[in-house]
């Protein structure tokens, strides 16, 4: 059975729930130490959200130093597939894996609540299994989810189809209302929202479910 | 030679700073009116040992590029001076 890896860094504090929610899924998932470089034994690689390090700096400015970063990269350069939720997201901009940046939320408030998730392009190593327009309820929890980057970015963005996922109704002020993007490629992806925390009716939404069931297909 | 290092690290210009505009819609809350174009950036210090003042510009400035900002959004400027 394919595996996939979930990092941990000092500080990542979903890693376990990414486990949890991939084996509800029949998947097979294990924690990867952030100073582990060997990735032979997966088979796609999760990013998990927390404060990688503190978030000091930066959020994702030293995790991208991490050993493991250095493996995940290569194994991004060769198509294994790479998600990165919420601090994972910022992980990946940080390390040049995705464009563009999470700045901090317009109104300067963290927020933690469900938010109505737009599928805009099912071409991706996350989104494989939903369908286009599909509108997902997923929580967001972050104080630094504000995506940005400069014009060009975002055209070349829109024009290559990565923008994969949007706010039906924009909390954090991200340009184009973008959640979720992925790279050239399309097996990198990053997303603020918390598909995990959308994985079983207990947790008042199964909407997660397509997007990691997308990721083990796309495996 | 030692040199204390003044880092002023910015956002660049057209990119939203969240922060500068709660601070700016405040000022006037409190009295404190004809101020504008608010931006907040954060400041690093430190010291570095290096053969001359350009050599160690340099150095803060590879340090700047690869680690300190992050030069999708922000920008450095950085000031010497030899310390004591």
């Amino acid at each position: 059975m394919s595996t996939v890896g979930v990092v941990r860094f000092p500080g990542t504090n979903c890693e376990f729930d990414t486990v949890e929610a991939i084996a509800g899924l029949g998947g097979s998932a294990e924690i990867l130490w952030h100073e582990d470089t060997d990735l032979s034994g997966v088979d796609a690689v999760v990013i998990a959200g927390g404060f990688a390090h503190g978030d000091y700096l930066r959020p994702g400015a030293i995790a991208r130093f991490s050993p493991i970063m250095t493996s995940v990269a290569d194994a991004a350069k060769s198509g294994m597939p790479v998600v990165g939720i919420c601090n994972g997201f910022q992980v990946l901009t940080e390390a040049g894996l995705l464009p563009g940046a999470l700045q901090k939320n317009r109104g300067l408030t963290f927020i933690n609540e469900f938010q109505a998730i737009r599928v805009e392009s099912t071409n991706s190593a996350l989104t494989g299994a939903a369908t286009e327009g599909q509108e997902l309820d997923i929580p967001i929890n972050h104080f630094e989810g504000n995506y940005t980057c400069d014009d060009a970015t975002l055209a070349s963005l829109r024009d290559n189809d990565q923008i994969v996922l949007t706010y039906v109704d924009n909390p954090n002020g991200s340009v184009g209302d973008i959640a979720g993007v992925c790279n050239d490629a399309r097996n990198v992806v990053g997303l603020m929202p918390h598909p995990e925390r959308a994985s079983h009716a207990l947790l008042g939404s199964e909407d997660g479910n397509v997007l990691l069931r997308g990721l083990l297909e796309a495996i | 030679m030692k040199y204390r290092a003044v880092i002023d690290v910015q956002l660049h210009p057209g990119i939203a700073d969240p922060q500068g505009s709660t601070i700016e819609r405040a000022l006037p809350t409190l009295g404190f009116d004809s101020l504008s174009n608010v931006r907040a950036g954060k400041s690093i210090h430190l010291d570095i040992e290096a053969d001359d003042e350009a050599t160690a510009r340099e150095r803060l400035e590879q340090a700047c590029e690869t680690f300190l900002t992050n030069p999708v959004i922000e920008a450095a400027s950085i000031t010497l001076t030899e310390a004591s």
